[in-house]
């Protein structure tokens, strides 16, 4: 399997929103690549007609009832919240300008 | 009078019971000892006295109106009314706590129960604290906590074994007779085993996840810590059962036998005769301590001399368990932690520029190196061009180490016995610097989760004075089978004398001015 590069290993903790230092980054290249060059035994298993397994134990889709249940009060959903704003969550823009 | 953190939970239900003591004088024994022995200990994140003693209050209250009721109503009582356990801090309780041994979560207040925290309350039992973990249950040693590591009663220079190392340890050093954990890949089972109690990781699906904190759903389960067979049932049996709000708990009847394990020693020993039992031959992997494996054919030697019949079988996927569980647990890790965006709740940082800059600065700061090294693995594993090559190779290999166990439940075996460990607890440090090694210490207990089979861990004897565990596999929905050979093993075994060995330093955690595990860990 192809080794992961500084610039990969940058790339992936991009994907993840992981904010990494310099060192952490190359720490986690190196044992990225030891972790991935284990996966490489898997490559041994021919799986080609084998169905993948998601799901361990045989459920079919379970309904409930559609009725309405009282939700969590406002106060209780907001307690944890960083920052608010009166019922709101404030949350960084996402988009441009003021 | 009697010290009440020795006795079992069913020796402390027939006091209660017998009128012989109270919830409350139960409770605060426990209460005592924890905080008299957890300096040294480190197995609680948070004890919350008050809270206990209200809920053991209440307790005796309950067994009092049953009596004024009559027999009936005393004898409806769940038993677990009145008796102390200890809660992964994975486990939501109402208005308290739940880091799940992170940072990101600190000063988090959990604003519902959890689906196991209902059902504890409906049976009366009484929760001490929170224990602690290997941050989002990653890991196998405990040292991964955010709060600084747990130390394992047997020998304060060693780790417990993780991810529920803080709920193993608080039950080996009697600081509570019973505890909640958690096992994705090994997390309940080997900490009971690195620390000489019974441990069970139920089939998937048999208790609802409902408020716990997620770390990888297709393999997360919950299940119970006692220090003997009849305790840990109990305490299944509790927390067991459907609940519509986690879509993957069964509608499967919890058997009321976890209730009924016979008491006397020789009768539950007879159970054994006539049983079949498969020890499979990948179980005993290279590089495992001789003692280890000693300890496991001994006490298959055991059951074969009460009658069973023991064959060699085997897993012949087992060396491809690790290597898919390191694909599937990670993939799903980095898309349960995303949630970990510190807008609604947990660490934030604002301010640190735009809103990918607050998200950075966020999770790089409020995560551990473990959990980073994981959900950099799964995201690289789910991302474009690397699903099939990961992720469904993973899936299919899966279903490989499925078929294996199916081959053995269709061919007639009871259950599979097998090491629970490669090792036994090692010192502080010695796997820390490479992520491999300890993940090799899960090599016997990831395919048990992989297959989603109920999977136990019994104390077996010791190697070099630590303890052994034995891994008592079974088919789906087979906890009851798993526990009456546990409870028979127990019988079979109650003259030998490791039976009677505490932990080393049970004592020694009693002595003033000693250094705490982060203190041990940094010196190592």
């Amino acid at each position: 399997m192809a080794s992961l590069t500084r610039a990969d290993v940058e790339h992936v903790a991009h994907l993840a929103r992981l904010g990494l230092t310099p060192d952490e980054l190359d720490r986690l290249q190196g044992e990225m690549n030891h972790i991935l060059d284990q996966y490489a035994t898997l490559a041994e298993l021919d799986t080609d007609h084998i169905p993948p397994t998601a799901q361990v134990i045989e459920l079919e889709n379970i309904l409930r009832d559609d009725v309405a249940r009282p939700s969590m009060p406002p106060e209780a959903v907001l307690a944890n919240a960083p920052e608010r704003d009166g019922d709101a969550f404030v949350v960084p823009a996402i988009l441009g300008g003021d | 009078m009697t010290d009440l953190t020795t006795l079992t939970a069913h020796d402390l239900t027939d006091l209660l019971r017998a009128g012989d003591a109270t919830s409350r004088e139960i409770t605060a024994a426990h209460l005592a000892r924890a905080r008299a022995t957890d300096h040294g200990l480190h197995a609680w994140l948070a004890i919350d006295d008050e809270r206990a003693t209200a809920e053991a209050d209440a307790a005796d209250a309950r067994l009092a109106a049953a009596r004024a009721e009559g027999p009936e109503a005393v004898a409806a009582l769940h038993p677990l009314l009145g008796i102390p356990v200890g809660l992964k801090d994975l486990v939501s309780v109402a208005g308290g706590q739940c880091t799940a041994g992170s940072r990101i979560l600190e000063g988090y207040r959990a604003p519902f129960d959890s689906h196991v925290t209902e059902r504890l309350r409906a049976a009366g039992a009484v929760s001490l604290g929170k224990t602690n973990m290997d941050e989002f249950a990653m890991g196998s040693s405990t040292e991964h906590s955010a709060f600084g590591p747990t130390a394992n009663p047997w020998d304060l220079e060693r780790i417990p074994g993780g991810s529920s190392g803080g709920s193993a340890a608080a039950v080996a050093a009697y600081q509570t007779p019973l505890a909640i954990g958690t096992d994705t890949g090994g997390s309940i089972r080997q900490p009971a085993a690195m620390c000489g109690i019974t441990g069970i990781k139920p089939t998937y699906g048999r208790v609802s996840r409902y408020g716990i904190v997620a770390f990888a759903s297709s393999l997360d389960q919950v299940g119970p810590f006692g220090r003997d067979a009849r305790d840990a049932a109990a305490l299944l049996h509790a927390v067991s059962g459907r609940d519509e709000r986690d879509s993957t708990s069964a509608p499967v009847p919890v058997p009321d036998e976890l209730l009924a394990l016979p008491a006397s020693d020789d009768e539950a020993a007879t159970w054994i005769r006539g049983r079949r039992f498969g020890l499979p031959r990948e179980y005993f992997v290279d590089g495992m301590e001789p003692g280890v494996a000693a300890r496991v054919r001994e006490a298959a030697a055991a059951l074969e001399q009460a009658g069973a019949i023991v064959e060699e079988v085997s897993l012949p996927h087992t060396d491809y368990g690790l290597a898919s569980y390191y694909i599937v647990a990670p993939a799903e890790a980095s898309s349960n932690l995303a949630r970990y965006d510190g807008v609604r709740y947990g660490h934030s940082v604002r301010g640190a520029g735009d809103y990918v800059a607050n998200y950075l600065a966020t999770r790089g700061g409020g995560f551990g190196p473990e959990v980073k090294r994981r959900i950099m693995l799964g995201t690289y594993a789910l991302s474009a061009g690397y699903y099939d090559a990961f992720y469904l190779k993973a899936m299919k290999v899966r279903t490989l180490i499925k078929r294996d166990f199916d081959r053995l439940w269709e061919a007639g075996y009871d259950a599979i016995v097998a090491p629970t460990a490669p090792g036994t607890a090692w010192r502080f440090g010695e796997k820390l610097a490479d992520p491999v090694a300890m993940y090799l210490a899960d090599a016997c207990t990831l395919p048990v989760n992989m297959a989603g089979l109920p999977g136990m861990s019994v104390p077996c004897g010791l190697a070099d004075g630590l303890p052994v565990g034995l891994q008592l596999i079974g088919a789906p929905w087979s906890e009851a089978t798993l526990f009456r050979a546990a409870r028979a093993y127990e019988g079979l075994t109650a003259g030998e004398a490791w039976r009677s060995v505490r932990p080393r330093d049970l004592e020694t955690l009693r002595e003033p001015g000693l250094p705490t595990p982060a203190e041990r860990a940094g010196a190592a």
